[in-house]
């Protein structure tokens, strides 16, 4: 019995017995569904083994739109238990593991995939290739960010959440003070999910510097690609040192080891230090492709070129090498002397500046230009004042000595809600509006979508701006409770109202896309926003092979030269083309590290050494595979492109 | 590097020379990893609480041993590379051979030396310098593992296929990979070992 009760959970409530059968009869629908239907043939030959970076890419959009649900609906109960004083709508274990997996959900598992799902979809299309450099390489990757992140979800109904934050300190992460398997579930999830990571960046990279048409230099490159081989670079960077800092977390929780503990010279900080060497690098990655996605919706839809092409590659290369040198800003109280926090207040201050450059050069892109106020441009907009409310309060917490008053205040929590929501949610909701026809040959309503834009926007300030007062008023984050006699009631009161408000907008954009798909016209142009990148130079949809003659480039704006200034993009013939064969491997290789994952979490050994052997096979399996790929055959080629309206 | 026949075999299509780039890529994210294992060791180095410090735990003969090792299997499978190019399959495969029990020769000196520090009280539990040095230490021995299991399966390909495109770019990123490790080495030897000893 002994060995079942560990997978039970330590604080059930109604909620979790409820999740618990919601989850059960999601299970059991979508397998009935695929057997009635018959679909199980499809998804496997279709899906699960696709190496087609735009299927990848749409996977990761998915994934990432289910988890932003996922981590909203931690976010709805975390405010609703503050929205009134002394509330008992959660106890504070509950608490602790809401907030801890609301973070992690939103930065790991939806934030992440977002993005990575947008290079994924756009970066080759943009660079004219016929996919990523290693593609069986970028369906792993996926895989195990899929399986990380469904270890990471089942940790709420089998043994208990994360309960330390999604920073994860020690000594509280440790075994004394955090006592059910949450954070095992936390270290390992995280490095399996990162690994994933880890691959794409090698993947972006390779791609991004070998695989450009000819003609495109990197100063030529479209900006969301440089902010792609930015951001990878980074992850490239940081990535490792969040895998030894998880394997030694993990040793301390399960091997018994002194890495983060107070005694035989251990030492927490050091935890604090690792996590933050990546963390803080890992908003960067987070914002760097948001603003290139910024870049080419506001010069799409200003009729523009980008103003200041050359100084937005340099602000974002000085970005990220700052970013990587700012850290110890999360921890200024924690002890470290005057002479440390100074070199990182100026450091962080000092982001400042590239990022400042960057907004001045989309309102210089703007700036007498054309402007249509669509959906994707409205996002980007309201980008630009509230994103830099954010980063002004960030200058603000730079300040060492004045961040003595505001650590772990809900000031910070509305500070980097402020930059996040703003920079990331907010382009990825452009992006996803922006490429929506790209990837599925019809537009998202835009009315319905207008009305999203000011919801969001509304709710935004109402939930988080409040917070900037209460947290100068010296309320804490991650206290579950507070009394009537501190007056933040409120204030709580209309963050809660927001964050409803959010709520409603993020309804509505599941609305529009079941609205889209009943009602939208599919008679649309590859070209539907009068854009300026290769990527809407090929057809609706995208066939698999992208552009059937490789595309020639002059300029940053290659499709723009072709509508206006008479540039010959496609100047080859049509040409049988050699392309990847699809792989099961990788999604059985993901499953065995899920299974590695989860008896890891609960310390099963024979299972851990037999799903190692899996790994290893499945790689042996790859090294001695003959696998050429196939070629599509110029018959084949010539049928689709005249089916899809000519050739391009 | 364009592909093209001027080219070594190993970058003679463009995707050996995407293979090849990538390596070097994720070399550049195993930098990292032991940048981070080194400087935590770095950190740690005088935390012994309890325990035996480097000074009183190491022992020259074995580590000498490991590096001459190590250092000569770095040697060997530059050779190997080098009869791969003049389209030498058998001394290739020697080479490689050679390099591959010279690993074997390495990883049973290294479990040696675990074995030793866990029988003198300095197993992993012990102290933070302990868990750095042996988490240290065993990173490198479990890529010296990794590597043994993945240069048999070349070895095996080279037998069977010969030296194609792919097998020959396959050994060469390998002997990137083996390359790395010994220089990963040479700093475990000077800044772990030499530095604790003095």
């Amino acid at each position: 019995m002994e060995f079942f009760e560990r997978f039970a959970v330590p604080h059930p409530s109604p909620a979790i017995y409820a999740s618990m059968v919601a989850i059960g009869l999601t299970v059991i629908a979508i397998v009935a569904g695929l057997t009635y239907f018959k679909k199980w043939g499809y998804l496997w030959r279709e899906w699960l083994t696709t190496v087609d970076h735009k299927r990848l890419g749409i996977m990761y959009l998915l994934c990432a739109l289910i988890m932003l649900f996922r981590g909203g609906v931690d976010a709805i109960m975390l405010r609703a238990q503050l929205a009134v004083p002394d509330n008992k709508l959660l106890d504070s274990q509950h608490y602790n593991e809401v907030f801890s997996t609301h973070g992690v959900v939103m930065i790991m598992f939806m934030a992440m995939p977002f993005i990575i799902g947008f290079m994924n979809y756009i970066v080759p299309l943009q660079i004219g290739a016929r996919d990523v450099a290693f593609p069986r390489l970028n369906a792993i990757s996926f895989w195990l960010f899929f399986m990380g992140a469904m270890l990471f979800n089942i940790s709420f109904v089998v043994g208990g959440s994360p309960d330390a934050g999604w920073t994860s300190y020690f000594p509280l992460a440790s075994n004394d003070f955090s006592t059910s398997v949450g954070t095992n579930y936390y270290m390992l999830s995280l490095q399996i999910a990162g690994l994933g990571t880890l691959m794409t960046g090698i993947n972006m990279i390779t791609t991004i510097m070998k695989m450009r048409a000819p003609g495109m230099t990197l100063m030529k490159m479209p900006m969301f690609t440089w902010s792609t081989l930015v951001a990878n670079l980074i992850i490239i960077t940081v990535f490792p040192v969040l895998t030894v800092a998880l394997a030694m977390g993990t040793m301390d929780r399960l091997f018994g080891t002194n890495f983060f503990t107070t005694t035989n010279g251990g030492m927490d900080m050091m935890w604090a230090n690792l996590f933050w060497v990546w963390g803080h690098p890992e908003v960067y990655i987070l914002i760097l492709p948001a603003f290139g996605l910024y870049s080419e919706i506001i010069s799409t839809f200003s009729s523009r070129n980008l103003y200041g092409y050359k100084s937005m590659v340099a602000s974002m290369v000085i970005i990220s090498a700052l970013s990587c040198l700012v850290w110890a800003h999360h921890f200024f109280t924690m002890g470290q002397g005057a002479l440390a926090n100074s070199f990182f207040s100026i450091t962080t201050m000092a982001i400042a500046v590239p990022t400042g450059v960057k907004i001045f050069n989309w309102l210089f892109t703007m700036w007498k230009g054309k402007i249509r106020f669509t959906v994707p441009m409205l996002y980007s907009i309201g980008f630009i004042p509230l994103f830099t409310i954010g980063g002004v309060t960030g200058v603000m917490l730079a300040m060492s000595a004045a961040d003595y008053q505001y650590h772990n205040t809900m000031f910070l929590v509305a500070h980097f809600h402020n930059t996040i929501i703003p920079g990331v949610v907010f382009a990825m909701l452009a992006g996803l509006t922006y490429y929506w026809p790209k990837m599925f040959g019809f537009m998202l309503n835009e009315r319905i979508g207008k009305w999203t834009f000011w919801l969001l926007s509304i709710g935004f300030v109402l939930a988080f701006f409040p917070m900037y007062i209460t947290g100068l008023d010296g309320q804490a984050r991650r206290m579950y409770t507070y009394s009537e006699a501190t007056g933040y009631s409120t204030l709580n009161m209309v963050s809660f109202v927001g964050a409803g408000i959010m709520a409603v907008a993020f309804a509505l954009i599941v609305y529009n896309v079941y609205y889209s798909v009943r009602y939208a016209s599919r008679n649309i142009s590859s070209d539907p926003w009068d854009a300026r990148t290769l990527e809407w130079a090929t057809h609706t949809p995208v066939p698999e092979y992208n552009f059937a003659v490789v595309p020639q480039v002059k300029t940053s704006e290659p499709l723009w030269d072709a509508k206006k200034r008479k540039h010959v993009l496609f100047p080859g013939k049509l040409n049988k083309i050699h392309m990847p064969n699809n792989s099961g491997v990788p999604f059985i290789l993901g499953t065995i590290f899920f299974v590695w994952g989860f008896s890891f979490v609960f310390a099963i050994w024979p299972l851990v050494i037999i799903s190692t052997i899996g790994i290893f096979t499945c790689l042996a399996f790859r090294s001695f595979e003959k696998d050429h790929g196939r070629y599509i055959s110029l018959e084949e080629v010539t049928e689709t492109e005249e089916k899809l309206g000519g050739a391009k | 590097m364009k592909a093209g026949h001027a080219q070594p075999l190993e970058y003679s299509t463009h995707q050996n020379d995407l293979n090849i780039f990538g390596f070097w890529v994720f070399l550049g994210a195993e930098i990292m990893l032991f940048a981070t294992l080194f400087t935590t060791y770095f950190v740690y180095e005088g935390r012994t609480g309890t325990g035996p410090s480097g000074a009183e735990m190491f022992e020259i003969t074995p580590v000498l041993i490991e590096t001459i090792v190590l250092l000569t299997s770095s040697f060997l499978i530059g050779l190997g590379v080098h009869a791969m190019r003049l389209g030498n399959k058998k001394a290739t495969m020697a080479f490689f051979a050679l390099t591959l029990a010279l690993g074997l020769v390495f990883l049973g000196v290294e479990i040696y030396e675990f074995a030793h520090y866990v029988h003198i009280g300095a197993g992993i539990q012990i102290s933070a310098f302990t868990a750095i040095l042996m988490t240290t230490l065993g990173t490198h021995g479990m890529h010296v593992t990794f590597g043994l299991f993945w240069g048999t399966a070349i070895l095996i390909q080279l037998k069977k296929r010969g030296l194609t495109p792919e097998t020959a770019n396959k050994s060469f990123i390998f002997s990137l990979y083996w390359h790395f490790l010994d220089v990963v080495w040479i700093f475990i030897f000077s800044f772990i070992y030499l530095k604790g000893m003095m």
